[in-house]
């Protein structure tokens, strides 16, 4: 099971949810994704996208103005 | 089958380009099949070199808001419409040509920056998949 990690930091809308679509489409399934970010709107947005490409969200946090996503294919 | 999103790019403005890419990237990442239809003003951005040639549709001011807003999305680290063009293509994105607004702008397959094109097509192949999209727009 691989593990990647995916720095979107300082990044605007759209390219977080685009970044993580790419990073979603080269990893198997079962891989695990990690998202780093400061867009505000995009930390509600790839949980959104995540439920709608039913990719299990494992967990979500926000530290100071960064937030960091962790997803399973 | 994922659900569709079908847009017409109808303006060759800069400010809507922005606006058809963005959403076009949105849908993509958020798993649908997206196409995007370049006709009337739109087509000419398909141009080589095409794509950032649109003015501003508000605020034109002779070409003074367009190095405004230019200047102010470069600050605030928004993508360039070359990024944004390549990412829908990776992401899987379609791109369909007017074939009416070439015969009518007389535009030529060649003049066209025919590596992002998918297909070449008319109001037929729009409705086609309009039909059966979850979204379409007109911009």
């Amino acid at each position: 099971m691989a593990q990647i990690k995916v720095d979107v930091r300082g990044e605007t809308c759209p390219v977080p949810l685009v970044e993580m679509r790419k990073a979603l489409r080269k990893v198997d399934q079962g891989d695990i994704i990690e998202i780093i970010g400061t867009h505000p709107a995009s930390k509600k947005e790839i949980p959104m996208a995540a439920d709608a490409l039913s990719v299990k969200i494992i967990s979500d946090e926000q530290i100071g103005n960064e937030w960091k996503i962790v997803l399973q294919k | 089958m994922s659900e569709k999103a079908t847009i017409i790019v109808h303006s060759g403005d800069l400010d809507k380009i922005y606006s058809a890419l963005i959403i076009g990237n949105g849908a993509l990442a958020m798993g649908m099949d997206v196409s995007l239809y370049f006709t009337f003003w739109g087509l000419l951005r398909l141009k080589k070199g095409g794509l950032n040639k649109g003015a501003l549709s508000k605020m034109h001011m002779l070409g003074l808001g367009k190095l405004m807003i230019n200047s102010r999305m470069k600050k605030a680290n928004v993508a360039s419409l070359e990024r944004l063009m390549a990412d829908f293509k990776e992401l899987g994105g379609k791109i369909i040509a007017c074939e009416m607004t070439m015969e009518i702008m007389g535009v030529k397959p060649s003049d066209l920056n025919e590596g992002i094109i998918d297909s070449y097509g008319a109001v037929g192949t729009y409705i086609n998949e309009a039909r059966s999209s979850a979204i379409t727009l007109f911009i």
